[in-house]
């Protein structure tokens, strides 16, 4: 029998707490949708999303009724376009975004993942054009996110994909410069990519995965946060204990909820994602967790150690709790979207070295940073290179999702709207980084991808 | 199916009556009922069977906000297996 403050601990989890389920992602595959004829590869594009996803958003509102769970986001993720596109006669795979961006709206859902290409090592013909067309696939469209893999430990570095991303992150901000550039927090640059990421903007449906597939991501900072006020001038192996306890609690629930959606859609269940997924409301803070282990401000010396402690934690607790955690599970530092990160970022504690540092033990990277719209490409992609070195060495999955935003300075605000959040523009070094990114070609694979 | 209802707000008289014949009325059993007051806060855990109740679970949870507005308190109603995934092994 279950105690009455079990069922209110789990209540005050959901109203107070901010816990809930951030994303049921649907994986859908369309490599059976690859066609010579652009309106033919369209069209079966279309039909295939909208007949497998019919039910996603009622199904996703029912679970949210019976366990009494708010579900944020229902999502869709898709085999990287270039891939599919690479069949059509086509010199831009706008009408392709469109079409996902299309079918998103028919079914009601928050996000498309999946305009995408994957180069870590080259580009096919399809993977050119893909790069080419993001900026105004990304400006043209409003549920359409991108994403691209341009490194791994396995082959290393495409250091000529790194350079042109550079620029088309300056060209996609300039096209949506009414919007603050938004078009770049709709585009997320990978080292090391999982391919059953449930979160946006990097979702993608894998080349190894099935024909379709649920993935649960399951978020809450604020109850991490909430248990580690109990465990106040405690010691880390205090902290650590209650912060896994926290993830063990979390991630069952994602996985109850994702092996019903999996029932109830007929689709099989793949992971549950537990990410400490901030959002820009009170409470609900991945640097608080940080401030709540000591420290006056994210960004303080020792924020790498807490995060790393935190990252691990968060992860022990969730593989005990389900037999497929998998997507990128940790936690995300993503600037505009957690209160106690934009605070640190106004007021000078939290800087772009540091976050980079900080990006070495936690479960993704660069995230969601506005930089001074006249940050040239060069240094853009330096940025990306550098990052991508990090995942690449520590076998680990990093991405970039950096907004040049167009006329904005050091330390003014740029507004992004919703759960995207604000930032405070951030400083980048003032040394040119262009004659070592015009070099172009590969970086190698490292020493440790040598592991047969 | 098994449920728990939880009940919480400003205590007065005629809490349980009220909600108990709301039921009732949907054909809700229960089957154990956990009460107490502190600091004036009335708190109410019931454990109900929802076999019977012809209704689907957005249905009783809107009746139970209707009511939970006339009376001023929270009612919410959650399927057990999300606490028995999260306190149970």
């Amino acid at each position: 029998m279950l105690l009455p403050q079990e069922i209110l601990e789990t209540q005050r989890m959901i109203r107070d707490q901010h816990l809930d389920i951030r994303t049921i992602t649907m994986g859908i595959s369309l490599r059976d949708c690859c066609h010579p004829d652009p309106d033919e590869c369209c069209r079966l594009i279309y039909n295939k999303i909208t007949a497998l996803a019919a039910n996603l958003v009622d199904v996703a509102q029912e679970i949210s009724f019976k366990y009494g769970i708010p579900i944020i986001n229902k999502r869709i993720a898709v085999t990287p376009i270039a891939l599919v596109a690479e069949s059509c006669r086509l010199d831009s795979y706008l009408p392709l975004a469109q079409t996902l961006d299309r079918a998103a709206g028919e079914l009601g859902i928050n996000f498309i993942g999946g305009f995408s290409a994957l180069v870590h090592k080259g580009f096919t013909r399809g993977d050119r054009i893909l790069f080419n067309s993001l900026p105004e696939s990304l400006a043209g469209t409003q549920r359409v996110c991108a994403s691209v893999n341009l490194a791994s430990t396995r082959s290393g570095i495409n250091m000529d994909a790194v350079a042109e991303m550079g620029r088309i992150l300056k060209k996609t901000a300039a096209l949506t410069g009414d919007k603050n550039g938004l078009g770049c927090a709709k585009l997320v640059v990978f080292a090391n990519a999982p391919e059953d990421n449930p979160f946006m903007a990097g979702a993608f449906h894998g080349t190894g995965e099935g024909e379709s597939v649920i993935n649960v991501g399951v978020s809450g900072p604020g109850v991490v946060a909430a248990a580690l006020r109990q465990a106040e001038g405690k010691d880390f192996g205090v902290v650590s204990e209650t912060i896994k306890k926290a993830a063990f609690k979390i991630t069952r629930m994602g996985e109850l909820v994702a092996r019903e959606a999996s029932a109830r859609l007929g689709v099989p269940f793949g992971i549950v994602d537990l990410s400490l997924a901030p959002t820009p409301a009170r409470g609900d803070s991945v640097a608080h967790i940080l401030e709540e282990m000591g420290l006056e401000r994210c960004g303080a010396h020792g924020s790498t150690a807490a995060l790393a402690l935190l990252n691990d934690a968060v992860k022990k607790g969730g593989a005990m709790a389900s037999s497929y955690v998998g997507g990128l599970s940790g936690a995300f530092i993503p600037v505009s979207e957690d209160a106690g990160m934009i605070r640190a970022a106004a007021e000078g504690a939290l800087t772009l070295e540091k976050l980079e540092a900080m990006t070495c033990v936690c479960s993704v990277g660069l995230d969601m940073i506005a930089l001074p719209g006249d940050t040239p490409a060069s240094t853009l992609a330096a940025i990306i290179a550098d990052e991508a070195a990090i995942g690449v060495i520590n076998n680990k999955t990093t991405a970039v999702r950096i907004i040049p935003v167009p006329g904005k300075k050091v330390g003014d605000m740029a507004e992004f709207g919703g759960l995207l959040g604000r930032a405070p523009v951030m400083g980048v070094k003032n040394y040119s980084s262009e004659t070592f990114i015009a070099r172009g070609g590969r970086i190698p694979a490292p020493l440790n991808a040598l592991r047969n | 199916m098994k449920a728990f209802i939880t009940v919480i707000g400003r205590d007065r008289i005629g809490i349980i009556a009220e909600i108990s014949a709301a039921l009732a009325e949907n054909r809700i059993n229960i089957l154990d009922i956990n009460q107490t007051v502190m600091a004036e806060t009335f708190t109410m855990i019931m454990m109900v069977d929802i076999s019977l109740s012809e209704k689907p679970f957005s249905e009783l949870q809107t009746l139970l906000d209707e009511l939970g507005e006339q009376l001023k308190l929270s009612i919410q109603i959650q399927h057990e297996d999300i606490f028995n995934s999260m306190h149970r092994i």
